[in-house]
């Protein structure tokens, strides 16, 4: 009982904190506390109820016992995450990402292949391409090569449509003003069109970031080696090791953040001309 | 229209580029048959055999158009062999948890845009929940719920739920906030209620933005009740189909799977874009 209170002494806490906050003018300061002090409220209420309600640790563990779990396992971790994340995941990514960039800038010459390629492009990247995965893992065997290919096939849509796009964004002026300068289609292309088109390229990229951990995950559970994270989940689930799972998922959830968070500091980098950049101090 | 003779172009070379793949993936298997019988392939036998194997590397597209129709047209709805069951088991999942995450993320976007309190802390993670890479906690959360009591249509659907809340919170937070200053002032001067305001501006404003992201969501909340499929021993559903052909090797049976799913995905999000041209050309929109 005594957990239950606690659980709800959090809660009231962490809600007065941050309405104290929220009044204050908005800054750096409190833009970062606000969000990490519901965080915390939520882990804190999750031990204290888990504790307090004795929820049995094959349902929900707690959170310290993830943590301890975590701490005693770092190399299974690492040696998973080195097996999907790196080998499948980015590679994937990469070689996805970089061929569907370049074939975005080849069929741009051909206005015919882009108004054929646009819809159907959209349409693939609606589909559960995630389907593709035991095909894939059937052609490729079970090791990290399957799995890059299953990342490369759900990349590449979505960031064949956006750089596309994104080339066709500038207006028939700056075409003109290129064109006053004599400047040939390769200088265009490197110095007003391409730029133009990073926003669009980089909210491919960001999209297609998460889609890449998890087609790396998922591929994983048709057919792995014995090492990987979608292959450790699916195992853990089997023998009722949830604070594995949920050590497996915290690392899933660090990577996925880091990658996008990478992604969209290089996007700041890049684009920092941009107005939905400007804004932002 | 205009873009129907470039579509179509793109799509018969799609077609070719699969039948020419298929001859290559498939020509191993078919030299190796024709060493074992003594005999010698030329090229027309060869294409006819890769073009007609049982459990080809890559079925050719009429094998897969033939396996769909035995399997929609030809068996019995209720049969366990019916695409259009397996079909039917997955739309009502994928169903329920895009009106669960639709419902979710209206809800939220509401709380967002009228609290500041939570415009603050609950914004952040509602985009830092995206990138955990959900579909690999399914499996988990399918078996919790299976030890919990619930089991059936609810652990798919709460899956779908959770990727599709996502493109709905934003487009809808987007939406809620698209009046400018000069509407929501002339609302005041007409001594508009909180309450008003939001039933006759905010809400109908955010129209596009929400079938928009209702696109969105439908596709992943599809994706969500796919993979759910997969943990729960391959019972039902377009995903178990996919599985089962995975284990015994049927790769027609994964290719009509997955051209099924595609069908499902298109004919889905295609009602909502219907019923947003009907919706906005009614409020005077499109």
């Amino acid at each position: 009982m005594a957990w239950v209170l606690a659980a709800l002494a959090a809660w009231a806490l962490g809600i007065w904190a941050n309405t104290r906050l929220a009044r204050l003018p908005r800054s750096r300061g409190t833009g970062l506390a606000v969000p990490v002090i519901f965080g915390l409220t939520i882990v804190v209420m999750w031990e204290c109820l888990v504790r307090g309600l004795n929820v049995p640790s094959v349902i929900l563990p707690p959170p310290s016992a993830i943590a301890a779990r975590f701490a005693v396992s770092t190399h299974i971790l690492w040696e998973d995450f080195v097996q999907t994340v790196m080998k499948g995941a980015l590679s994937g990514y990469v070689m996805g990402c970089g061929g569907a960039f370049l074939l975005a800038i080849a069929i741009d010459r051909f206005p015919f292949l882009q108004r054929g390629l646009l819809p159907v492009g959209n349409f693939v990247a609606a589909l559960p391409i995630i389907g593709m995965a035991p095909i894939l893992v059937m052609w490729f065997g079970f090791d990290w090569q399957s799995k890059a290919a299953v990342v490369v096939v759900m990349v590449f849509f979505p960031m064949l449509v956006n750089t596309v796009q994104g080339l066709q964004d500038t207006t028939t002026m700056q075409r003109d003003l290129m064109h006053t300068y004599a400047a040939g289609y390769w200088a265009t292309l490197l110095y007003l069109r391409l730029p133009a088109a990073m926003p669009f390229i980089f909210n491919g990229l960001k999209i297609t970031s998460t889609l890449a951990l998890i087609g790396a995950i998922v591929a994983e559970f048709f057919g792995s080696p014995i090492r990987g994270m979608g292959f450790r989940i699916s195992t853990s689930v089997g023998q009722l090791a949830l604070d594995l799972v949920w050590a497996e998922i915290v690392v899933a959830a660090l990577a996925g953040s880091v990658f996008y968070g990478g992604v969209a500091l290089l996007e700041k980098a890049v684009t920092f001309w941009h107005p939905s950049q400007r804004g932002r101090a | 229209m205009r873009n129907l003779l470039p579509v179509l172009t793109v799509v018969a070379a799609l077609l070719a580029l699969w039948y020419a793949a298929a001859v290559w993936l498939n020509a191993d298997w078919a030299y190796d048959r024709a060493q074992r019988a003594g005999t010698t392939l030329n090229f027309s036998a060869l294409v006819a055999d890769t073009w007609a194997q049982d459990k080809p590397k890559l079925p050719a597209p009429h094998q897969v158009a033939t396996e769909i129709w035995n399997t929609t047209v030809e068996k019995k709805i209720t049969s366990k062999r019916s695409l259009i069951y397996h079909s039917w088991v997955t739309m009502s999942a994928t169903l329920l948890g895009f009106i669960l995450g639709t419902a979710l993320g209206i809800g939220l976007a509401i709380g967002i845009v009228y609290n500041r309190v939570m415009d603050m802390s609950v914004m952040p993670w509602v985009i830092a929940s995206q990138t955990i890479p959900i579909l690999a906690i399914a499996p988990m959360i399918i078996v919790v719920l299976n030890a919990v009591g619930i089991s059936g249509l609810l652990p798919k659907a709460i899956i779908s739920m959770y990727l599709s809340f996502f493109p709905v919170v934003v487009g809808m937070v987007k939406g809620l906030r698209s009046p400018d200053q000069m509407q929501l002032d002339q609302m005041r001067t007409w001594n508009a209620s909180a309450a008003q305001t939001f039933w006759r501006l905010r809400l109908p404003s955010s129209m596009p933005y929400l079938f928009t992201s209702m696109k969105i969501a439908m596709a992943a909340s599809l994706v969500g009740a796919i993979v759910g499929e997969l943990p729960t021993g391959a019972v039902a559903g377009l995903g178990a189909r996919l599985l089962a052909g995975s284990y015994y090797g049927q790769t027609i049976q994964i290719w009509s799977a997955l051209i099924m799913a595609a069908a499902l995905a298109a004919a889905l999000v295609a009602l909502i874009g219907l019923a947003q041209r009907i919706t906005l050309k009614r409020m005077g929109m499109a």
